[in-house]
């Protein structure tokens, strides 16, 4: 068993390398685009109250951090304008192709932005990367060549579920029907060749983001997909904290109804929205770039050590 | 009646009760889409029918796991519908229909030790040796001279299964058989 393990290791080296020179690029290309690269707990007393992630549990008063979102707009509202940050974060009960508990995660944040500029960014960092590892390989997923150099696809969540769905979801979908098909009929369509942006999301599925100005039926919230996989989550933040600590404690009430568990709320986060001005951030899934890039078939391939082997 | 499951806890060759039928899940995908609630896509096998299906399952979602079991018994004998065992446990005998034991029927010779799988007590399906030896009861002899390696002929075994075997074996003779791949492996001595 141990033995069987290190020639699967060993098989994996053309992938690792991959991983660790995209990681390199990635933190070049912040660097360049002058952000801070920080550092923020993984140990956390209060992660973020998001109904569908379940933290991991840490001693009797402390969690795995589920991202570093709210630490990361603690630094922006303390006047830190441009930062990014490569962590792992963990999530419990995900596992599959796509998920691992423990998975790497990038986040940026820039203050005085807004979504659009997010997708900009993301736009000029997978070109970037995919430019420069072209030597070494091109993105492709289960054999079909992906572009990263043409024009992006786009589409609002109305537009996509119209077209793929054939319904309307409004400013607050059914929720299982909601997710039902972005999973079954919506999300396998985005992203071939080129990566696609899908923008504009209902207002109730869109927790710590924006109301679109001009139009409140949707929030400032994008995801990017590419490969009918998604890659990255990002949004004109929300920096009203009444407004934050009721979506708080509607998600506290509702986690303890499903996991029996009272989160605490996450005051301090809440008290440095009062400092916080127009701002913009997003979470990338480093995992799944590198995946894409690598032209793996699943996460197990691109990490060392998967969760059963851990 | 199972042990309860949740879908997370659902992984591919999880064997589920759905409908009073019993299911193996042959793939399995976990999604989460957005920042959405969990959703286990399943294709799920019917262990009687063979027929699939796909369904996707969320988190509340629970299942009773197919009352399964497997036991080691005996062919004794077909009586032209239905073949006969006996359980190496209990000494009970039990019939198993042609249908359940589909293929295995071209390598069943008599007081062969199979595993037979129940459902619910019930005879679905049985798993052979995976080598079995059977005797050859017709095959035209090989034309002299012929010695090319990968040369084969067709051999009837004593079940009436037809297969290739290379051409210095003779009638009479007894060759080895996977039954996974139902391909000749060697001649036996008796």
């Amino acid at each position: 068993m141990e033995r069987d393990e290190t020639v699967l290791l060993s098989g994996r080296r053309r992938f690792l390398e991959i991983r660790s020179r995209v990681i390199r690029l990635i933190r070049a290309f912040f660097e360049n685009e002058g952000l801070l690269e920080v550092q923020t707990p993984i140990l956390t007393g209060a992660p973020a109250p998001e109904v569908h992630i379940r933290p991991i549990q840490a001693g009797s008063d402390h969690f795995l951090a589920t991202s570093p979102e709210l630490h990361m707009k603690q630094l922006l509202a303390a006047g830190f304008e441009k930062i990014f940050q490569i962590t792992r974060s963990f999530r419990a009960g995900e596992r599959g192709r796509f998920h691992h508990p423990e998975f790497t995660i990038l986040e940026w944040y820039r203050l005085g932005a807004n979504y659009k500029d997010l997708q900009q960014d993301c736009q000029k960092l997978t070109r970037s990367v995919c430019r420069a590892v072209a030597p070494l390989c091109r993105p492709h997923f289960r054999g079909v060549e992906l572009d990263y150099e043409g024009e992006w696809e786009r589409f609002t969540v109305k537009e996509a579920y119209g077209r793929f769905a054939g319904w309307d979801p409004g400013p607050d979908p059914d929720q299982d029907r909601f997710d039902l098909d972005m999973a079954q009929k919506v999300e396998p369509n985005l992203g071939f060749p080129t990566p696609c942006i899908l923008e504009d999301y209902p207002r109730s599925q869109a927790a710590l983001a924006r109301i679109k100005p001009g139009n409140p039926e949707v929030a400032e919230r994008f995801e990017l997909f590419w490969a009918g996989m998604e890659l990255a989550n990002g949004f004109s933040e929300l920096t009203e904290p009444e407004e934050q600590k009721v979506r708080f404690e509607a998600a506290i009430a509702r986690k303890e109804q499903i996991e029996g568990i009272r989160y605490p709320m996450p005051e301090a986060f809440l008290a440095s929205l009062h400092d916080l001005g127009p701002c913009a951030g997003i979470a990338f899934g480093v995992d799944r770039f590198v995946m894409l890039l690598a032209g793996a078939q699943s996460i197990d391939d691109v990490v060392a050590f998967g969760p059963e082997t851990a | 009646m199972g042990a309860v499951l949740t879908a997370g806890e659902l992984r591919k060759g999880t064997k589920l009760e759905i409908d009073g039928e019993p299911y193996l899940i042959v793939d399995f995908e976990f999604s989460k889409p957005g920042k959405g609630q969990a959703l286990y896509r399943c294709r799920l096998k019917n262990m009687i029918s063979g027929s699939q299906f796909d369904r996707t399952y969320r988190s509340g979602d629970k299942f009773n796991a197919a009352d399964l079991e497997e036991q080691e018994m005996q062919y004794l004998y077909n009586d032209g519908e239905n073949y006969h065992f006996m359980n190496m446990s209990s000494y009970e005998q039990i019939e198993i229909s042609a249908a359940a034991v589909a293929e295995s029927a071209n390598f069943l010779i008599e007081n062969l030790l199979v595993n037979v799988l129940l459902f619910q007590g019930r005879p679905i399906g049985l798993t052979l040796p995976n080598f079995v030896d059977l005797e050859i009861v017709k095959s035209d002899p090989g034309i002299k001279g012929d010695t090319a390696s990968g040369s084969t002929k067709p051999a009837t075994l004593s079940t009436g299964y037809v297969i290739q075997v290379p051409l210095f074996v003779e009638e009479g003779e007894k060759v080895r058989i996977d039954t996974r791949t139902g391909q000749y492996v060697e001649r036996v001595k008796s």
